[in-house]
């Protein structure tokens, strides 16, 4: 019996390819968006555990210096002597590798390199040592002479080597910090005691990466899932075609005498196949897109948070099978309510009773009611609502809510066309449209939802990337840029600059720490471009004038946010006394907080450092002519930058940064696209008995086609102007709610018609594409096959 | 006795109310015996078919089916007699349409665990089918499909034949010959055949007659 039940459910499939082509398509599509931005996240995740493993960050209490500065090596021998547990880290930048040293004879728990070929303590300390890391990594340093070992384990963009040879490599005497470890002797002297200048930040259970970028990563999720949601909405509608058109099959083989519950139990089976077969087509599309825009990921985390992710991808064992129970997830959601019919339907109800998701009155009024409710919960958030969990509350229940309301809110327009419309022809029109409504409803709805998406996330990149634009020019003024090789070359350059140009701004940066959050302290020459150019979001009076008499600092808005810092707070930046802030300033695109302090007291904290680098202010028509007389001065012209190039290469990063976000916007529309497709498809095989009437009234084939081809537009239209401020709405939430929540940044709305517009035109233009097969297929239909629906009315 | 029924009433709900439909049936059929069910729509002639096939309950009687009574079984228990004991032929053919004919004629046979493809084939044969045996039910005529429903139920030698308005969607040429072949067939297994219809013309053909009228045997 069960094969002969088999045979029978599993052939309606071969008889339907394109249903099964649907179904698989679908569920794949859903599951490959999703588990390709789960296996994003989960590289990123292992990337920071990496990290946080090796260097003991989150896992271990950390002994800061107060003032920023660095750890004096007589400090740590004195908190030795006193019995604590603590093991110094050094780290600094090795053209462009980020290199750490450690004691691997004090350093608690796992901390240090895990290799695999069984390297010793005693080799990672002898000679001229060892460097371990990813090979790509140590492929990156420049010759050191110590031996380099590829371990796997190592977090990616990070060398691991001993706390001598990482001091002697980046030309350091002190330490950055010390790892306490978890168990100490009784009775140790406190740290006041020992160690005044440092402060202990207790271990908070991950690293601090991980904490900072899972809010992007949660901007990920959530995109994933809207792509998953675009996908179970066309797998919904291919289960749900499928149970209705076998309806009467089911019937007739119960009355046949197969069990009810054999029945649930193969279909079940049936499903649960083509979840898998579906799932595992998913993981494997998941892990391409996964693979394609890992690279481009990790650049958008290093750019937002200076997080080093790997670009290359592993395959771990919990992704592919969470990417496979989504998809059983998918399948049991898209087909529970089928399943559940079936279950429920009498033996004798009729088969044909219902069309394919034809809605009653009741129920069209009931999902109105739901929509409504949502809609009201996601106004209420936006009121009332803060943080990023109810940003993300009022995302969803807005996007939902609004799916909801489409079909009711189409219908009412279809309605309205109806009755304005001029003749027989156009009216029926209308009416038929109305009448197509509910089967295509699911697949409006993912065009609304993946369109929505679309203006939302671009108005939002948009936005920012205008801000940021205006941003750079405001941060870029100097005409050119130049650095010199070493401190006798710089001195030289400022003297050959001064009679040549308005004015010469040195630049100067090094790694500090403020109220325990890391940062960069710059200095400033007191000069007119700053306060012409620079636009604080807030600021006390005079903060320029101030800052040059070295009365405060000026601090980022990231620093504002991660320190808690306000306008006025004290903040120490060396050993006098804590100076307050100024003016806070935003600093788009900068991963790391900063503070800028006068180049007097820069000079005056740091005195072994010269600036190399410098902003230079003339007529930019004569720059072409100084760079001319540099370079027959004899500077490099790899030492020369122009302010255009400066922006441009600002701007690539910029575009690089969000490049993930518009391949997954296109990935999102094609989706929507083929839904559409797929249901004009399934649709069109239950047309031709509305459509031969009509044919036989006196309307061709051909004319049949072209107003298929219409509705479709027709529909689309008026999805896309629905789609339009409900977009708009989302770029609102996103910008005003969760961007703030989630980097730190809050940005102005601006808005993009001609980009609308163009995105209006490409879904109107996928909609005809999607309905062209059907209408070339319903214009070559042979007039037997539409007689031959009056001869089965007999 | 194939069919023995007694005291059968049976009703259903409409806009609140309980409509009778069945006020007391008595009815046997012995097996080989052909009997007409007929009666005005809406005369309960359907509902007594789909109560002696399980496909229904009776709210009130006692059904006995080749001496099984079937009131007392559970659901499982009257799917196993639709398998094993009972054939039905419906008035619309109830083919499956993704299967071809072969596969269609054979599939109740399958379910009952009683296939026999020579049997099947000779069916085939009998119904003139045997040129369509490739083909999907879509692709073949309505005679030609409620040929193939009889040829299903057949197949699967039921004690116990119903038929409900089998002729019903087939002109009058069409009917007769289906119903001769029917009958034919029915008469050579020794199965019981009780078929509703509203044809006199065809009823005549039968063995026996039971005229359905508000619900009771007229």
């Amino acid at each position: 019996m069960t094969r002969a039940v088999l045979q029978a459910l599993l052939s309606h499939w071969l008889r339907s390819p394109l249903q099964l082509i649907t179904l698989i398509t679908g569920l794949a599509l859903a599951t490959g968006l999703w588990s390709g931005v789960q296996a994003i996240n989960a590289e990123a995740r292992a990337s920071y555990g990496a990290a946080a493993a090796v260097l003991g960050e989150g896992s271990f209490d950390q002994l800061l210096p107060d003032s920023g500065a660095e750890i004096p090596l007589s400090t740590y021998v004195a908190l030795r002597r006193a019995g604590w547990q603590v093991s110094p880290v050094v780290q600094g930048r090795l053209d462009g590798v980020r290199l750490v040293g450690i004691d691997p004879l004090t350093a608690p728990g796992d901390v240090g390199p895990v290799a695999d070929d069984g390297a010793e303590v005693s080799e990672f300390l002898a000679g001229s040592g060892q460097i371990f890391g990813r090979a790509e990594v140590l492929g990156a340093l420049p010759d050191t002479g110590a031996a380099l070992i590829t371990d796997a384990d190592v977090a990616p963009g990070t060398a691991i080597t001993d706390i001598g040879l990482a001091q002697r490599l980046l030309g350091r005497a002190g330490i950055d910090r010390l790892l306490v470890a978890p168990v100490q002797p009784r009775g140790i002297a406190p740290l006041e005691t020992v160690a005044p200048g440092l402060t202990r930040r207790a271990a908070q259970g991950g690293s601090d990466i991980a904490r900072l970028t899972d809010s992007f990563h949660l901007n990920l999720t959530a995109f994933g899932l809207l792509c998953f949601a675009v996908g179970i909405f066309i797998v919904h509608g291919a289960v749900g075609l499928a149970f209705e058109q076998r309806r009467t099959v089911l019937r007739t083989m119960r009355a046949l005498g197969v069990p009810l519950t054999r029945l649930i139990g193969l279909m079940l089976a049936e499903l649960l196949v083509l979840a898998l077969v579906a799932g595992g087509l998913g993981v494997g599309l998941g892990w391409l897109l996964a693979a394609s825009l890992l690279p481009d990921v990790a650049a958008t985390l290093r750019g937002l948070y200076g997080a080093e992710v790997g670009g290359a991808l592993s395959l771990r064992p919990i992704w592919w099978l969470s990417g496979l129970g989504i998809a059983l997830l998918g399948t049991a959601l898209a087909s529970g309510a089928a399943l559940w019919r079936l279950a429920r339907m009498p033996l004798l109800a009729a088969g044909q009773g219902r069309a394919w998701a034809m809605a009653d009155a009741r129920g069209a009024r009931r999902q109105g009611g739901v929509a409504l409710g949502l809609l009201a919960i996601a106004a209420g958030l936006a009121l009332w609502g803060d943080g990023l969990t109810a940003g993300f509350a009022l995302l969803g229940a807005g996007l939902v809510g609004a799916a909801l309301a489409l079909p009711v809110l189409l219908g009412a327009a279809l309605a309205l066309g109806a009755r304005l419309a001029p003749g027989p022809v156009a009216q029926w029109f209308w009416a038929d449209t109305r009448q197509q409504l509910p089967g295509l409803s699911l697949a409006l709805m993912a065009l609304l939802l993946a369109m929505a998406a679309n203006v939302g996330v671009s108005t939002m990149v948009s936005s920012f990337r205008q801000t940021f634009t205006g941003f750079l020019d405001q941060r870029l003024a100097p005409e050119l840029y130049l650095e010199a090789d070493d401190a006798a070359q710089a001195a030289a350059l400022a003297a050959f600059l001064a009679p040549r140009v308005r004015s010469v701004l040195p630049l100067a940066s090094v790694e500090t720490s403020v109220a325990g959050v890391p940062a960069q302290l710059n200095m400033a020459r007191p000069d007119p471009t700053y306060a012409e150019n620079w636009r604080f979001l807030q600021s006390a009076p005079d903060a320029w004038e101030r800052l040059a008499a070295g009365d405060g600092v000026l601090i980022n808005e990231q620093l504002g946010r991660r320190a808690g810092l306000g306008l006025g707070d004290p903040v120490p930046v060396g050993a006098d006394a804590p100076l307050p802030v100024l003016g806070i300033y935003g600093d788009y695109g900068n991963p790391v907080g900063q503070v800028i302090v006068t180049e007097a007291l820069f000079a005056r904290l740091h005195p072994g450092i010269d600036p190399l680098r410098f902003g230079l202010r003339l007529d930019p028509g004569a720059v072409p002519a100084l760079r001319r007389d540099l370079e027959a001065w004899g500077l490099d012209p790899s030492a020369m930058t122009d302010q255009a190039a400066l922006k441009a290469f600002s701007l690539s990063v910029f575009e690089r940064t969000f490049s993930v976000t518009a391949a997954l916007n296109v990935l999102t529309l094609a989706v929507a696209g083929f839904a559409i497709l797929m249901s004009l498809l399934t649709l069109a095989a239950l047309r031709l008995p509305q459509l031969a009437p009509v044919w036989a009234l006196g309307l061709t084939r051909a004319r049949l086609a072209w107003l298929e081809m219409a509705r479709a537009v027709l529909l689309a239209a008026l999805t896309t102007a629905l789609a339009l401020p409900l977009g708009l709405a989302l770029a609102w939430v996103l910008l005003s709610i969760v961007n703030v929540a989630a980097f730190g940044w809050r940005l102005p709305m601006f808005l993009f018609p001609a980009d609308y517009a163009v995105l209006a035109g490409l879904a109107l233009v996928a909609a005809a594409l999607a309905a062209l097969w059907p209408a070339w297929r319903l214009a070559r239909t042979p007039p037997a096959a539409l007689l031959g629906v009056f001869a089965n009315e007999r | 006795m194939l069919v023995t029924l007694r005291q059968i009433a049976k009703s259903y709900s409409s806009a609140g109310a309980d409509i009778p439909v069945l006020r007391g049936v008595d009815l046997d059929l012995a097996a080989g015996e052909t009997l007409a069910l007929t009666g005005e729509s809406g005369s309960g002639k359907s509902t007594l078919l789909h109560l002696i096939g399980g496909l229904d309950r009776p709210d009130s009687g006692r059904i006995e089916v080749a001496g099984t009574e079937i009131t007392a079984l559970d659901d499982r228990g009257r799917a196993a007699l639709r398998r094993g004991t009972v054939g039905v032929v419906f008035q619309q053919f109830n083919l499956i349409p993704s299967l071809k004919i072969v596969d269609n004629i054979a599939f109740q046979a399958r379910l009952a665990g009683r296939h026999d493809p020579s049997r099947a084939a000779a069916l085939a044969d009998r119904l003139g089918l045997t040129d369509q045996l490739g083909k999907y039910p879509e692709q073949l005529s309505g005679g030609q499909q409620q040929r193939t429903a009889i040829a299903r139920t057949l197949a699967a030698r039921p004690q116990l034949v119903l038929a409900d308005e089998p002729t019903g969607n087939l002109d009058e040429d069409t009917a007769d010959q289906v119903l001769a072949v029917m009958l034919e067939l029915v008469a050579e297994t020794g199965a019981g055949l009780l078929m509703v219809t509203h044809s006199e013309r065809l009823a005549a053909r039968m063995g026996r007659r039971l005229h359905l009228h508000g619900g009771r045997v007229a």
